[in-house]
């Protein structure tokens, strides 16, 4: 496999304040973030070459990319949708990623736009799956709550083990959220708050899931060597993974549902092209995707943060908190953001952003002189994980 | 002549019961005694029929089975064959003959007559007859306390027989005694005196002697008078006039266990009397609407061969009761239920047309590369990559165990608010399957759990109704006797 390591660059980037954003459409939400992103990077729309949109719930199926076409008045450029469940927002940035690098264009958008509160329930709905009958009754909590309940059985945990160690990545999430302005929720919590919580499907309770949100970002992208041209700190994408699983986990025989494929194939392929031998040791952040707070502790062992079957440890020791030795979430996460679909890998990428860049929009949640951060999506049944790398130096 | 007679039986009942106190007790008026049986939220006539029909099958070979005859009068579809659907999830062939028989409580023995006629004249040689229904009558109506769910299912042969047909008699009578008009939820009734005096005694008092008489028995000749009644008294007052002795000659009439299953209740019973039988007991069936059909049957040697797993007697030992009136009522679609989480996927009649074995046939693909099966059908192995070379194999008759689960508050309906998702590994193969955990307590599941598989409704939509396989727990001569919700 090739890489495109120090071959691109983002130059600038935008997010808008993710919540109940009643008086916002998609429309509304990608202009607040391509703004935003044009004032960061100097520049105006005139020089976007080719636009890449992640929606995955826009209004109907089969609307292309109008919402970026239509708001932003984007003149008879290619906007090139892109759905992948949850990870779409990183599959969109890493595809303008790639159309830089292949030489095609000079500068291109990648925008994130999800309206949730459009939908009239509080949830992503039933039936999350592609066949109307094996999964009719299939919703986003109860795939993942599958996880939890096969991890705790798999490595000894009792539920009430099992559970609190949830709970400790749920308060790290909430802590770092309440300093965040940006973010949905800003309330701390505490472990006994969180096991004390309603069940949505057992064994997760209301401060395992995410919420649901509205929400947009956008980054603009160019080429590594031209970055300099726009702004002094621009950000190298360093590697990235892209990994769909052969079939759905549900099916899948002999599925562990402990680990998945997905995750594995995507950082180790991210980490390759990145030349990251140890991830614990050398980055210095990741945002990842906690939609659940089992698969933020999956990932912790999918991605070689923690040690199989040993993440609990980890969470124990308070090695993924802000002050710890891997932060993750220093925005929140998922859990404080909610997730707009579509939006969320932009989001995150924009958190990566502007740490690397020392920009944190509080000073006491900018952490201490970040080379190398990580962002991730995990989507879908869950099946498809996509991974970046970014880094604030070339080399 | 051919003999024909019957090869096998299998029967079903629901595993939710109503205590018929607590109707009473609800609209301040005597209980009629004992428990109904309550077909779940995703039970109807047809997975209840299918039920049957897969204990009566016991995972033999289908091959010989041409024919299948549906009978109920609560038919989940106005216009459209129940039969079919039936046969295809039983998974039998499809080079059979099906037909529904519907409106009358006379449509199961309507539909045996017709197969046992069927088989003798050479037509049809293994004709499956199930029936099954769930009738509801008037809130505070006796009949609401007396009316159960259930169904039953025989397979009339001409080799093999566990019981000879040895005769029958029918009359036909007009009268409006019990109906129900296109519009009705509920049963209609006329009064009482009529229905059961005029009606019900008099027709099957006639139908039980005409029979005896044409094949010149005394009562004392039968081993087993399977009468189904409306109610306990009209039961043993018939049978004191038929000169049957109540405690050695008369088959159960599953009242108080479960209640009076409609047109599937003459079968039911059969089934119940088969399960008990002993070789050369004569069994006299007789069955009453608008006229009467009575039938006798020989036992063979044939009925030590194999015993149903899951028999009658067990089904009424495995229950949980329903704790509220109220649930009663949802279950049965009296009040109406705010659904959970909208579904985002609407089912389509081509797709799920393409997809019936796998749905319907729980059709799993067998690859003859590597020997490994997935469920559904893949058309390239997952393990070896093997492109369309599989066998379909079934997986329906698999116990299996839960491999992981949760209980989602999110997908079920507001009476039945939280939905157990599973992952299970059937057999030795440990095939996967996700699905939905059915007639269990949410606090019951664990991993490991040993469950099996059984046909039921999933949802309604698209105006149609979707079926689909869910798991249930194997309750393994331990009754679970609990309390089932609120």
């Amino acid at each position: 496999m090739g890489s495109i390591k120090d071959e691109v660059a983002i130059i600038g980037m935008g997010c808008t304040k993710f919540g109940e954003r009643w008086d916002m459409g998609a429309e509304d939400l990608a202009i607040e973030a391509a703004y935003e992103a044009y004032e960061d990077a100097g520049i105006g729309k005139q020089e976007i070459e080719a636009c890449w949109l992640s929606t995955v719930m826009a209004p109907v199926i089969g609307v292309s990319g109008t919402i970026a076409a239509d708001s932003l008045k984007l003149g008879n450029i290619p906007v090139i949708r892109n759905e992948n469940w949850c990870a779409s927002g990183h599959i969109a940035l890493l595809e303008a990623c790639m159309g830089v690098a292949s030489g095609a264009y000079d500068v291109v958008m990648a925008l994130g736009v999800e309206k949730l509160k459009d939908t009239g329930f509080p949830g992503l709905g039933t039936g999350r799956g592609m066949h109307p009958v094996y999964e009719a009754r299939r919703t986003s909590p109860g795939s993942f709550a599958l996880i939890a309940q096969r991890y705790f059985k798999t490595y000894g945990l009792s539920i009430e083990e099992g559970r609190e160690t949830l709970a400790k990545i749920e308060v790290k999430n909430h802590d770092n959220g309440s300093l965040c302005p940006k973010a949905h929720f800003h309330n701390k919590i505490t472990v006994e708050k969180v096991l004390k919580a309603p069940i949505i499907a057992w064994p997760l309770g209301l401060f395992d899931c995410c919420g649901n949100s509205d929400g947009g970002a956008c980054a603009i992208i160019t080429t590594a060597e031209k970055a300099r041209d726009f702004r002094k700190d621009p950000i190298f994408l360093k590697g990235f993974g892209i990994s769909t699983d052969a079939m759905i986990p549900h099916f899948r025989p002999g599925f562990s549902w402990t680990s998945f494929d997905a995750l594995k194939t995507s950082s180790h392929k991210a980490y390759e092209m990145a030349g990251i031998k140890n991830p614990r040791k050398e980055l210095d952040m990741a945002e990842v995707h906690d939609c659940f707070s089992i698969t933020e502790l999956l990932i912790y062992e999918d991605f070689g943060f923690s040690a199989r079957g040993k993440a609990k440890e980890d969470v124990d020791s308070g090695f993924f908190t802000r002050e710890g030795g891997l932060p993750v979430n220093i925005d929140g996460g998922l859990k404080c953001f909610g997730h707009p679909i579509g939006a969320s890998g932009l989001r995150m990428t924009y958190e990566v952003y502007k740490q690397l860049q020392g920009k944190a929009d509080l000073p006491e949640r900018q952490i201490k002189n970040p080379r190398l951060g990580l962002a991730h999506t995990f989507g879908g049944p869950p099946q498809i994980s996509a991974v970046a790398i970014f880094g604030n130096e070339k080399g | 002549m051919t003999t024909v007679g019957i090869s096998s039986c299998g029967g079903h009942i629901p595993y939710l019961r109503l205590d018929r106190g607590v109707v009473a007790q609800i609209w301040g008026r005597p209980s009629v005694g004992g428990e109904r049986s309550v077909a779940n939220n995703d039970e109807d006539g047809i997975t209840m029929a299918v039920e049957a029909s897969r204990n009566c099958l016991g995972g033999r070979s289908t091959e010989k089975v041409d024919g299948l005859f549906f009978a109920t009068t609560t038919a989940p579809y106005k216009e459209k064959m129940n039969a079919s659907l039936i046969a295809t999830a039983a998974d039998l062939k499809r080079e059979i003959t099906t037909a529904d028989f519907a409106h009358s409580l006379r449509a199961g023995t309507g539909a045996l007559k017709a197969a046992f006629d069927s088989v003798k004249s050479g037509s049809m040689s293994n004709v499956l007859v199930v029936a099954s229904d769930c009738r509801i009558g008037y809130p505070r109506s006796d009949q609401e306390q007396t009316f159960g769910d259930g169904s039953g299912a025989v397979m009339v042969s001409s080799e093999n027989l566990v019981a000879t047909f040895e005769g029958s008699y029918s009359i036909c009578n007009e009268m409006m005694d019990v109906w129900r008009n296109p519009e009705d939820t509920f049963v209609r009734t006329w009064e009482g005196r009529f229905i059961l005096g005029e009606g019900y005694i008099n027709h099957m008092k006639e139908v039980v002697s005409g029979l005896l008489r044409k094949c010149n028995l005394e009562p004392k000749e039968i081993s087993k008078a399977i009468l189904p009644a409306p109610d306990i008294r009209s039961h043993t007052n018939l049978v004191k006039q038929l000169g049957f002795h109540m405690e050695t000659q008369v088959q159960d009439p599953l009242l108080s266990s479960g209640g009076h299953c409609g047109s599937a209740h003459s079968l039911l019973m059969l089934v119940g009397a088969l399960e008990e039988a002993s070789p050369g007991d004569m069994l006299l069936l007789a069955n009453y609407a608008d006229g009467a059909d009575a039938m006798l049957f020989k036992v063979t040697e044939e009925i030590k061969r194999e015993r149903n797993q899951r028999t009658v007697k067990g089904c009424i030992e495995e229950k949980s009761l329903l704790a509220s009136y109220a649930r009663f009522l949802s279950y049965k679609g009296l009040v109406e239920t705010a659904p959970g989480e909208p579904f985002r996927l609407m089912p389509s009649a081509t797709a799920s047309w393409r997809d019936r074995r796998s749905i319907l046939r729980c059709h799993g693909s067998k690859c003859r590369g590597c020997g490994k099966i997935t469920f559904p059908v893949q058309r390239i192995c997952y393990h070896c990559d093997s492109k369309d070379t599989f066998d379909e194999v079934p997986i329906s008759y698999l116990n299996g165990e839960v491999f992981t689960f949760t209980l989602d508050s999110l997908a079920g309906r507001s009476d039945d608010p939280v939905v157990i998702q599973t992952i299970v590994e059937l057999g030795e193969e440990k095939v996967r399957f996700y699905g939905l955990m059915t007639d269990c307590d949410p606090s019951e599941v664990e991993v490991g759990m040993v469950v099996s598989l059984t046909f039921r409704r999933i949802y309604d939509g698209a105006g149609m109704h979707n079926y689909f396989w869910k798991c249930r727990p194997v309750r393994r001569g331990g009754i679970h006797n609990g309390q089932h919700k609120g």
